[in-house]
């Protein structure tokens, strides 16, 4: 579906702007009360930048450095160019162990890369085990959120939903579909024999990988199956642990609102002794997919920064009317307004440049101080320049015309006097369906300054 | 001090009273006002949309055409189109030409903030009778920090009384050609912000920018609203 076309689907949507609505506020109001608790947000802010920055400046050190101490705790390292060798990579190493059905805990990296499509083209059943996930999975729908992929649905829908594709009673009591959603998954952590997870944070100087979550879904995949295969862009690895501390106190708090998750695994190498506990392989999938491309220039290197906390999306205005379907992109909202171009190529999403009002409340909020609006006008220059997108015949005429007539103040005075004279209102039906369009002033400001204002005296 | 007044091309030709009462109340409060006649528009329409080209041939004009002046500063009755000035910089890659856009914008300023952070003024002598809300025009708010400026010119307003919007940092929906790209989010958008204005019990709702205030007195006066779109410039001019 185009832009447009999602848009107007969302907009007729009543129950998906009820639960947009809902959902955003709460998460920009436990946002705000949240980052309360940290003395000097600010000052988080800026040294979290400052650590992304260093690491993005020196990303094959890092990347090589975390390598060599993943290997050297036990983990094998791969290394994927492209959503397709990640993939081959994610599906070769489970259809080797034998795998039937492997789970996977939250991972927006996986939905990058479509690897439940690609798993199942093996023969393999990819379940998620992350509650939203899950709804979705049943749903046969993407994630409209990253954070919160089920966002745009009601618990009356997913009463519904459960009722149809788990045979329970139908319900919206949230702690009866929960305790459905959980015993179909524990039923499925039990057989799996692979278990995929995302990576919050990959630590440098350790080879720790770091997964955030709050339902212990991700502890189970990461723990349970004999096979743990960890899939990363490149841009999460960090220094040093130390650098953890920062991170911990920006993401969950500009995410959910929460002081910190329920849960955080800190995962270093694969199990050493028979006796311990673990899966017997930790596989860590590098992603590249674009990101290195980003690193070239400052303003889209920045990009990279994000830790994907989603709080942008609930900050923004655009997304809080039309949620994340609309933008027709894996990753939504802001965020993916200037990732997705940045990642699949401009000349296949020049709309998403475009789906934002430039009203900077992403940058307000956004724990790593990306300058998103910069990264929309970097991107909407590209348009411009790349001639990427259609149906920009018309538009590129009206400001090449609107460019010569303002560099002559003679030509622009004249073409004003003109439209008022004759009445002439621009033919924007877009502009004038729903709203009142201004006319001109009987008088301009210069005239009324030449007619005599600029003469008076102070008075 | 001397000002030299930047107007805006949509100040210019379709809310040239902002403009006018932006000269009197600078006037009141003892600047003498100059206006260069050979001033356009600022080239941010270009800019926002990706005609960099374009922007830019705008912006050196405006560059230009500022520098002449031997006044101290230069004031707009518009937040938007003075983060404009302020984004000029980013334009060029010439280091020079990026000195001369840096140097003008540190002397190019909106005018509540000329008024409350440069002079030091807060009362400018106005009289304006009825309840009144601010809106906060986003790049005003967010890329130059105006926020407690126009409150406290407004709460100096005889006659006036000034009340909060609970989403008066909430953009409006305008967002240039946002508004003619995707008009049912903008509209989507601007309906919020109708509803708590509506809600509010105002006589006028207030701002910095005429781009927000068509947007916002375009949907009020379509919906056959009582409550006007005020700039703020109309309202600290006022006397009567």
């Amino acid at each position: 579906m185009s832009f447009d076309g999602g848009v107007r689907a969302a907009l007729s949507d009543v129950q998906l702007r009820g639960a947009l609505r809902q959902a955003t506020t709460l998460f920009g109001d436990r946002r705000q009360t949240a980052l309360l608790s940290v003395r000097d947000w600010e000052g988080a802010r800026e040294r979290a930048r400052a650590i992304k920055d260093e690491t993005l400046r020196h990303l094959d050190h890092y990347l090589e450095q975390f390598t060599a101490n993943a290997e050297r705790a036990g983990a094998r390292v791969h290394w994927a160019r492209d959503a397709g060798e990640a993939c081959e990579i994610i599906g070769r190493i489970a259809a080797e162990r034998g795998a039937r059905t492997v789970v996977k805990s939250k991972s927006m990296a996986s939905e990058e890369i479509h690897l439940n499509a690609a798993l199942a083209r093996r023969g393999i059943e990819p379940i998620e085990t992350d509650l939203g996930e899950y709804i979705i999975q049943l749903a046969g729908e993407t994630p409209s959120h990253i954070v919160v992929p089920a966002i745009h649905k009601t618990k009356g829908q997913i009463g519904m939903l459960f009722a149809e594709k788990l045979g329970i009673a139908p319900s919206d009591d949230p702690a009866a579909l929960t305790a459905a959603a959980r015993r179909a998954l524990r039923r499925s952590f039990a057989e799996a024999d692979v278990g995929i997870s995302g990576v919050n944070f990959a630590v440098a100087e350790t080879g720790t990988i770091l997964i955030l979550e709050n339902e212990g879904n991700a502890r189970l995949t990461t723990s349970l199956p004999q096979t743990h295969i960890a899939l990363m862009g490149i841009e999460k690895v960090i220094p040093r642990f130390a650098d953890l501390e920062v991170f911990l106190q920006l993401l969950p708090r500009s995410g959910t609102g929460q002081i910190l998750t329920a849960y955080q695994s800190l995962l270093t190498g694969a199990k050493r002794r028979p006796e311990d506990e673990g899966p017997d392989e930790l596989h860590i999938v590098l992603l590249d997919n674009g990101r290195s491309r980003m690193l070239a220039a400052p303003v889209t290197r920045q990009s990279l920064a994000c830790i994907r906390c989603g709080a942008c999306l609930n900050a923004c205005p655009v997304y809080r009317q039309i949620g994340g379907h609309a933008y027709g992109s894996v990753y939504p909202g802001p965020i993916g307004a200037i990732l997705t171009p940045q990642l699949i190529g401009i000349e296949r999403s020049a709309h998403l440049p475009y789906a934002s009002s430039l009203c900077g409340a992403c940058r307000d909020v956004c724990p790593v101080k990306i300058d998103i609006p910069a990264v929309l006008l970097h991107l909407r220059a590209q348009v411009i320049e790349q001639h990427a997108g259609k149906g920009r015949r018309l538009e590129r005429l009206l400001f090449r015309a609107y460019a010569a007539v303002m560099a002559r103040p003679w030509a622009y005075e004249w073409a004003m006097r003109i439209a008022r004279a004759l009445h002439i209102m621009p033919p924007l039906r877009a502009w004038t369906k729903w709203r009142d369009l201004r006319p001109l002033a009987p008088r301009s400001f210069r005239e009324e300054w030449r007619a005599g204002l600029g003469g008076e005296r102070e008075t | 001090m001397r000002v030299s007044l930047f107007v805006t091309c949509l100040a210019d030709q379709i809310w040239p009273s902002a403009a006018v009462g932006a000269v009197q109340v600078l006037r009141r409060v003892g600047c003498s006002v100059e206006f260069d006649e050979r001033q356009t528009c600022c080239g941010q329409p270009a800019f926002n949309t990706g005609y960099r080209t374009e922007a830019r041939a705008l912006a050196e004009r405006f560059i230009e055409i500022f520098e002449a002046s031997g006044a101290e500063a230069i004031v707009s009755p518009s937040g938007s189109c003075t983060a404009m000035v302020h984004h000029y910089e980013q334009l060029f890659e010439d280091a020079a030409w990026r000195e001369r856009a840096r140097r003008l914008a540190a002397r190019t300023h909106e005018l509540s903030a000329f008024l409350v952070d440069r002079l030091g003024v807060e009362d400018v002598g106005a009289r304006f009778a009825g309840r009144l809300a601010w809106h906060d025009a986003c790049h005003g708010l967010r890329d130059l920090g105006i926020k407690s400026g126009p409150r406290r010119l407004l709460q100096r307003v005889r006659g006036a009384e000034l009340v909060e919007l609970p989403n008066a940092e909430a953009c409006c929906g305008f967002g240039g050609t946002f508004s003619v790209k995707h008009p049912e989010v903008s509209v989507a958008m601007l309906d919020e912000k109708i509803d708590a204005i509506e809600r509010a019990g105002i006589d006028a709702v207030v701002s910095g920018d005429a781009s927000c205030l068509m947007q916002i007195g375009g949907r009020l006066s379509r919906l056959g609203s009582r409550v006007r779109a005020l700039h703020l410039a109309d309202v600290l001019a006022s006397t009567a």
